[in-house]
């Protein structure tokens, strides 16, 4: 024991202490400092967001207050603003596209995760990929040539509407839910499944049973992503909406959405008052994500069952 | 190679009862390459029966076949036959044969649900829907697991709270739970200390009354420990089968006994 102690003892010792400099060197210092500056650009960009949409709106939120939310007419001239038809034409959008996009979305992603030939199901992919990649403005005009003439027939009045907003919106997040999906179906362990089997499951038992749950979270997750992106899509819907601020008594009738109408009337609005309203308007759409973001959050919280933590 | 339809009866003269599983002739190919050549042997009902060999000999790919696991990885083929009672597993539906042939994994797996719920699922996809007979054939399971004690309390705790032996016996109580006739455990303690992997082996020695169990394993005393028959596998092929202690004593092939003194492996 002794002598290993001596041992230790009769080391050299390190020449020189660890400075600051040295310990620079070592990168631990460096990386820390780097991804924590990322880490709070992040946090700092959204404060100053918020603060500007709450700053610069403050001559419309003191002359409507919370009215704004329920007022339902928007007339730039006589000075009167109202969010409720853009709140409405945004949420209904967004839920109806959702509606579509979410059972086609799921079905697709297990057909191309557990049941298509896997040459079929990477060509697929490549596809689904590709669709996400295209510009919104081609599905904005896909919309007016093809869908509006469509739905005309269908009965909508205008062709243009809440309706084909909603099915222009639900083809354009399709791509995410079904992509992302797909990757959390693929990562569900292989041994999963076939505890599953070799329980005398069927594969759809498996894969309905046990991998779909087991990738519930990733799938949820596609889904609040299309979410955001249905929110917040401006240059389609604006070409398929009808960009008429009322709220219809059929779904068939033009509409209007915030992000369309910021988009619309931003360039135009002279009057200090029609300014303020409009970015009081992007303000509200982002309340609208945040309080979307915490009921999804709630949604995840509450169906997580039981016993079903990962 | 060693014709071992003798071995068993010889091993078993009472039995009623032929072997449970009789392979003959089996060749199994991933893609183009072979890894199982020509593998034929009859495994004994009752009892358990160990596979060993080195990494990649091919053994977990024998002991998947036995209930076509094999089928659900891609560009797989099973040439040969098997027969379960002397029935031909290859012709047999496939959900009906993994009923009576049930898997234990090398990793625990069981599934994000609760201890009951991943005890009764085998038992639910089996059309059992009623509470009280589930209730009871979820306690029954885990009794026979020897986990019953342990878990009693926390039927309806997620069962990834369980440590590793204990998620390891919950998968074999879950195998259980639709009585399989014979069960497949797949390296089941190679991640475990050796408490855990004790109760694991005195649990499979408490199965052999009602449960043919076939063991494919890395560790060769495991194998001398619990198991009446050993195969010896190498480069896809069964070099040896035997009654354990002839393997372990007075191996007939030179491979075997290199392996098993640890020349090699």
């Amino acid at each position: 024991m002794g002598s290993r102690v001596a041992t230790i003892e009769h080391l050299p010792r390190a020449k020189t202490p660890r400075t600051f400099f040295r310990r620079l060197r070592a990168g631990d210092h460096i990386a820390w400092a780097i991804t924590a500056l990322a880490a709070a650009a992040v946090l700092a960009i959204t404060l100053l967001l918020v603060w500007e949409l709450y700053s610069s709106s403050a001559l419309a939120r003191t002359k409507f207050g919370w009215s704004f939310l329920i007022g339902r007419t928007w007339d730039p001239v006589a000075g009167e603003f109202g969010a409720l038809p853009f709140l409405y034409g945004t949420v209904v959008t967004s839920a109806l596209a959702l509606a579509m996009a979410v059972p086609l979305g799921v079905g697709a992603a297990i057909f191309l995760a557990e049941l298509a030939p896997p040459r079929i199901s990477d060509g697929l992919t490549f596809i689904v990929e590709l669709l996400a990649a295209v510009p919104s403005v081609i599905y904005g005009l896909l919309g007016i040539f093809v869908l509006a003439p469509l739905m005309r027939r269908a009965g909508a009045p205008y062709g243009v509407g809440i309706m084909t907003a909603a099915v222009v919106l639900a083809i354009m997040i399709l791509p995410f839910i079904v992509s992302i999906s797909r990757e959390a179906l693929l990562s569900v362990p292989r041994e999963q499944r076939e505890a599953a089997l070799a329980l005398g499951a069927t594969r759809w038992e498996a894969t309905w049973q046990v991998v779909v749950p087991y990738a519930r979270l990733g799938i949820f997750g596609s889904v609040f992503l299309a979410l955001a992106r249905a929110l917040g899509e401006t240059m389609a819907v604006t070409m398929v909406i009808g960009n008429t601020p009322q709220i219809g008594a059929s779904l068939l009738e033009p509409g209007y959405s915030i992000a369309a109408v910021i988009a619309n009337e931003f360039t135009e609005a002279v009057e200090d008052l029609h300014l303020s309203a409009l970015i009081e308007l992007g303000l509200v759409l982002f309340g609208l994500t945040l309080v979307l973001n915490a009921l999804a959050r709630l949604l995840i919280v509450m169906t997580k069952r039981k016993g079903a933590e990962q | 190679m060693v014709d071992n339809l003798e071995i068993v009866r010889e091993a078993r003269p009472h039995a009623a009862a032929g072997p449970k599983l009789v392979v003959s002739g089996l060749n199994f190919y991933y893609g183009d390459k072979q890894v199982l050549h020509d593998i034929s042997l009859a495994i004994p009902p009752n009892q358990i029966t160990a596979l060993i060999g080195p990494s990649g000999c091919g053994k977990s790919t024998f002991l998947r076949t036995l209930n076509r696991m094999h089928e659900t990885i891609r560009n797989t083929r099973a040439e040969g036959q098997v027969l379960l009672d002397g029935e031909d597993i290859m012709a047999m539906d496939v959900v009906q044969l993994r009923r009576r042939v049930g898997m234990v994994f090398q990793r625990s797996n069981p599934f994000p649900k609760s201890i009951f719920d991943n005890v009764a699922y085998g038992l639910r996809v089996n059309g059992w829907m009623r509470k009280r007979p589930l209730a009871e054939a979820v306690e029954h399971s885990l009794r026979r697991a020897a986990l019953w004690d342990e878990v009693k309390d926390l039927l309806h705790e997620s069962a990834y709270k369980l440590s590793g032996g204990q998620q390891q016996r919950l998968c074999i109580a879950r195998a259980l739970a639709v009585d399989p006739e014979v069960l497949l455990l797949d390296e089941p303690c190679s991640a475990l200390d050796p408490i855990a992997t004790a109760k694991i082996e005195e649990l499979m020695f408490s199965l052999k009354e009602t449960c043919t169990l076939v063991i494919v394993t890395h560790n060769m005393q495991q194998a001398a420990r619990v198991a009446e028959h050993t195969g010896f596998f190498l480069h896809g092929k069964l070099i040896e089968f035997n009654r354990t202690e002839v393997i372990f004593k007075r191996p007939r092939c030179k491979e075997t006994e290199d392996y098993i003194t640890g020349r090699f492996g």
